[in-house]
């Protein structure tokens, strides 16, 4: 399993928690745009809240379908959310992209899952419909630089996942 | 011999499809399918653009609409039906009898087969199906011996296809009642077994404790791999002894005996798994087509690449070679 060392992540404590929020509201709202059917899946369990803590970064991550936003808190407070998926963040993500399956690693114990199983189910399966590719849908951010950003933001997953793989085998 | 693989989504189809399967099969978003989880499954547009793909590369599309129907509800199946029809489905996976009476006559020129979950097990249950309905394949039930198979194979007029890898349903499909006894739903009435609204985890200390309806199913002690929450997979304290009464957290790989189930007459092999996501149907789609086109002495290094997928990261060939407990 690949995790982010606490020698990356500590310097997140010093960034204004409304810097980061920004920025994922940025990329939130860029791959809506990108997947605009991404949450019709959830049917009736659009409306809850679903909290997302990467075990290795300090940070909690609560996205609410209904009104399509995303909100960031240190991991410090509470988050109050319907269900609730821990796991390293490049398994979080890998899991948004559908490129590594939730049950494999909710079996090898890296994943944990807890509230309201219906609507995490229901995300899960809404999120492997989706389509989406990281580097691809947040690439554009970075307007003329596009393409260089898509290929750092692969070659980065690839590295990571590579290590996950590894350890699937 | 055939594979038949597994999509919950229209994502997954295109991973089967281009992963080698010959035939995928999947189900509508609705109570007729016995994999009817919150967010999977298709929609009546996304069933026929995925067959329409799927034709393109030569492969096939069963769709399963393999739950019973529910008196004074049969239009939802026959709508289904017909709809399964109109997308260009090449056959309709079918348990419930009133259903396969009305595909027979409605649309006699439509492929039948017989689902797991009408629990054919024997020649004459299964001749019956073929000379009433026309079924052309039954989908045997995971409480058979390879002996017992090759034994139906030599008198039955068609074909078998038997599920080989994935989850494993323990009991006589379509006749278990452990989920409906938890929770008031089963995989057959209503698509789910230990469905997900009455499954709850908690950590307990550093214990994975996992529950379903009022019932404790397991407690997962830290680095121990995990299992669903279903019944026939619990952990239990049973008179003096604490243990798994049924059968452990565990999947099926029945990959191992695939000439004994070719010389028992079997023509397709079914891989479990539409509530898998696409990874996983990419992947075991990917190993099990190389794993039908090896030689018996490397199947098992290239399955071993499945095992960590697996359900407590373990598998078995379940029935196909041991005795009940
Ligand atoms: S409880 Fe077990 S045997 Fe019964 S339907 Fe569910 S998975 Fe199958």
């Amino acid at each position: 399993m690949q995790l982010i060392p606490p020698l990356l992540t500590r310097p997140l404590n010093a960034v204004p928690l409304v810097v980061i929020e920004r920025i994922c509201r940025l990329m939130f709202r860029r791959i809506g745009t990108a997947h605009p059917g991404l949450f019709e899946r959830l049917g009736e369990h659009r409306t809850k809240r679903f909290a997302f803590l990467p075990t290795d970064v300090p940070l909690s991550f609560v996205v609410e379908p209904a009104s399509e936003t995303i909100s960031v808190s240190r991991k410090t407070s509470d988050v109050t959310a319907d269900a609730v998926t821990e796991a390293p963040l490049f398994m979080l993500l890998a899991l948004m992209e559908g490129r590594c399956d939730a049950d494999a690693l909710f079996f090898s114990r890296d994943l944990s899952v807890t509230g309201d199983m219906e609507a995490m189910l229901a995300m899960r399966n809404a999120l492997d419909a989706s389509n989406i590719d990281l580097s691809k849908d947040l690439a554009r951010l970075a307007g003329p630089f596009a393409p260089m950003a898509g290929r750092v933001i692969g070659e980065i997953r690839n590295r990571a996942l590579r290590g996950e793989a590894a350890s699937w085998n | 011999m055939e594979l038949i693989c597994p999509a919950g989504t229209p994502a997954a189809f295109h991973e089967a499809v281009d992963a080698g399967a010959d035939a995928v099969y999947c189900g509508f978003r609705d109570e007729t399918n016995a994999r009817n989880f919150p967010g999977l499954n298709f929609s009546r547009e996304e069933l026929k653009e995925a067959i329409a793909y799927a034709k393109t590369k030569g492969c096939e599309t069963f769709v399963a609409l393999n739950t019973f129907m529910r008196a004074g509800a049969e239009e939802i199946w026959y709508r289904g039906a017909a709809d399964a029809i109109a997308c260009g489905a090449d056959a309709l996976i079918l348990a419930d009898f009133g259903l396969m009476a009305h595909v027979a006559e409605k649309y006699p020129d439509q492929r039948l087969h017989v689902s797991v979950q009408a629990s054919a097990s024997n020649p004459d249950a299964i001749n019956f199906l073929v000379d009433t309905f026309n079924a052309k394949r039954v989908v045997l039930p995971r409480t058979l011996t390879i002996a017992d198979i090759a034994r139906i194979g030599k008198s039955i007029r068609c074909e078998m296809e038997v599920f080989v890898f994935g989850g494993l349903c323990v009991m006589a499909e379509g006749r278990c009642s452990l989920s409906s006894y938890a929770t008031g739903k089963s995989p057959n009435m209503n698509g789910v077994c230990s469905p997900a609204s009455h499954v709850h985890y908690r950590k307990h200390g550093r214990d994975l404790v996992s529950e379903l309806g009022e019932f404790t199913i397991n407690r997962f002690p830290e680095g121990e791999a995990a299992g669903y929450p279903t019944l026939c997979k619990g952990r239990f304290d049973i008179a003096d002894a604490k243990g798994y009464a049924f059968e452990d957290p565990v999947s099926l790989d029945v990959m191992g005996e695939l000439e004994a189930l070719k010389a028992a007459g079997v023509s397709a092999l079914k891989i479990e798994g539409r509530q898998r996501g696409k990874a996983y149907v990419a992947e075991v789609v990917k190993v099990m087509k190389a794993a039908v086109n090896s030689p018996p002495e490397r199947r098992g290094a290239l399955l071993a690449r499945l095992h960590s997928m697996s359900e407590g990261q373990k598998t078995t060939s379940g029935a196909y070679e041991k005795r009940w407990r």
